[in-house]
């Protein structure tokens, strides 16, 4: 499994990765720990004919938590965010999603910047990004512009970044309440079948706040903003539940393939999404 | 054609320069360019582990790094971890608590395994099954490749209390 042979870049600087994407328009492609793009480039299902390697631009592989709230660099690696204490208090989602995705050697590469600007369906940091309503910093050549994780895919491997642009940060407010990010897998490595994130607030017995994405149900990450809507104002009981699940269904397309028929696919969601909100819920 | 690249790695201690072609999988200049044959190529996808090496302190999978992003690194394989007459305790180990039986996954598995007895010397059972899955093995059935790393792992702590 050899790729198509490639022209390889190593620049230093935005600057040069940003007249590289200008010279070669979509027959460049940007990577950073390429454990996305090298596996579809070796099946010869991405054809990248000037490969630009970020490792060596520097400034995004930085992880800042502050009063200001959260950034992360897009070259911080998966193991990096298990790592980060400071992280794990001010938002433990991002390391109880970070602890599920893919194995050992491939969190030491896979980065939070790649996960999420590739648009794979199958990646778990987008949804989890729009659950916690995070916000995606894109540099071009005309200076840099945000997008918010929840307007940002619109299809599989399509997004709201233009060609010539570099997704270099991701920012978020520290979360507040309780947490999970349950995922159903084949097997250690695998995609999800179903894979749910929910930050949910409490007074006493009555949520305040419900945020809930899922992933791997559409060609898109889903923020059901119906489902968390749904538990708002309940004691989430039984029926808000079943109600939260019912839209969730409602926001959900998911299609068959390997990891199951569509019926099949819809019964894990709503109950990877009831194991999510219970959990949060636990820890609210 | 692309040119060819001028690279440099130090593997397993010894210094390698040669030129090769953007698209050269690492796992590839180890086996072939270097016959450096520990690594194994399993599934080629990212998934078994056969081709796990350390590089820069890390653990990757050759197959899925090209040699140009290398460029400059530190790559141990498990040549440069111990051989025939030095073998390193997690080989002893494998060795003694039939860690192996066809033995293709098993340069894979002790690299790994190195790693992970860095991070965590004194791993739980849990530890190590969560710290050993990016490595598949088709025929031990995973218990006794846990019990080899048990094993290494109170050897190589009581050699280091006995060297303190």
């Amino acid at each position: 499994m050899i790729p198509a042979a490639f022209e390889y870049y190593r620049p230093k600087d935005m600057a040069g990765v940003l007249s590289l994407l200008e010279e070669h328009g979509d027959d460049a492609r940007v990577m950073a720990g390429g454990h996305s793009l090298i596996p579809m480039m070796k099946l010869r299902m991405a054809d990248v004919p000037h490969l630009i390697d970020l490792q060596d631009v520097g400034g995004m592989s930085e992880i800042s938590v502050g009063a200001d709230g959260i950034r992360i660099g897009a070259m911080v690696t998966q193991s990096d965010i298990i790592d980060h204490e400071a992280l794990a208090a001010a938002a433990p989602i991002l390391r109880e999603a970070a602890l599920q995705i893919a194995d050992p050697q491939v969190r030491y590469m896979g980065t939070v910047g790649g996960n999420v600007a590739n648009g794979d369906p199958g990646n778990d940091m987008p949804g989890l990004m729009q659950c916690l309503d995070a916000t995606f910093t894109l540099v071009g050549a005309d200076g840099s512009r945000d997008v918010p994780a929840r307007d940002f895919y619109e299809a599989a491997y399509m997004t709201a970044r233009e060609d010539d642009e570099v997704l270099t940060a991701v920012s978020l407010a520290a979360p507040t309440g309780g947490y999970a990010y349950e995922k159903q897998k084949r097997k250690i490595g695998d995609y999800a079948t179903a894979a749910a994130a929910v930050q949910i607030t409490r007074e006493g017995d009555t949520c305040t706040s419900a945020s809930i994405a899922m992933t791997n149900l559409s060609d898109t990450p889903i923020f059901s903003e119906a489902a968390g809507a749904a538990l708002v104002g309940t004691a989430l009981d039984d029926g808000a539940l079943t109600a939260a699940s019912a839209a969730m269904l409602g926001d959900i397309d998911p299609t068959e393939d390997n990891r199951g028929p569509v019926a099949f696919k819809r019964h894990v969601a709503g109950v990877i999404l009831r194991r999510a909100i219970e959990r949060a819920w636990s820890r609210a | 054609m692309p040119k060819k690249m001028h690279i440099t790695l130090n593997v397993n201690g010894k210094e390698e320069e040669f030129l090769a072609e953007p698209r050269e999988l690492l796992i590839y200049t180890l086996r072939e360019r270097l016959n450096i044959t520990g690594p194994h190529i399993g599934c080629e996808t990212s998934h078994c582990g056969a081709c796990t090496v350390t590089l820069n302190g890390k653990s990757v999978k050759s197959c899925t790094m090209f040699a140009a992003q290398a460029e400059g690194a530190e790559i141990t394989t498990i040549e440069g971890i111990g051989g025939p007459d030095n073998l390193h305790p997690l080989q002893e180990a494998f060795k003694e608590h039939h860690g192996l039986q066809c033995g293709y996954c098993t340069p894979g598995m002790i690299t790994r395994a190195t790693k992970l007895l860095e991070e965590i010397p004194n791993p739980t059972e849990e530890e190590i099954r969560f710290g050993m899955a990016g490595n598949i093995c088709r025929c031990t059935g995973y218990q006794n490749i846990v019990k080899s790393i048990q094993a290494a792992a109170a050897e190589m702590n009581a050699a280091q209390e006995a060297a303190e």
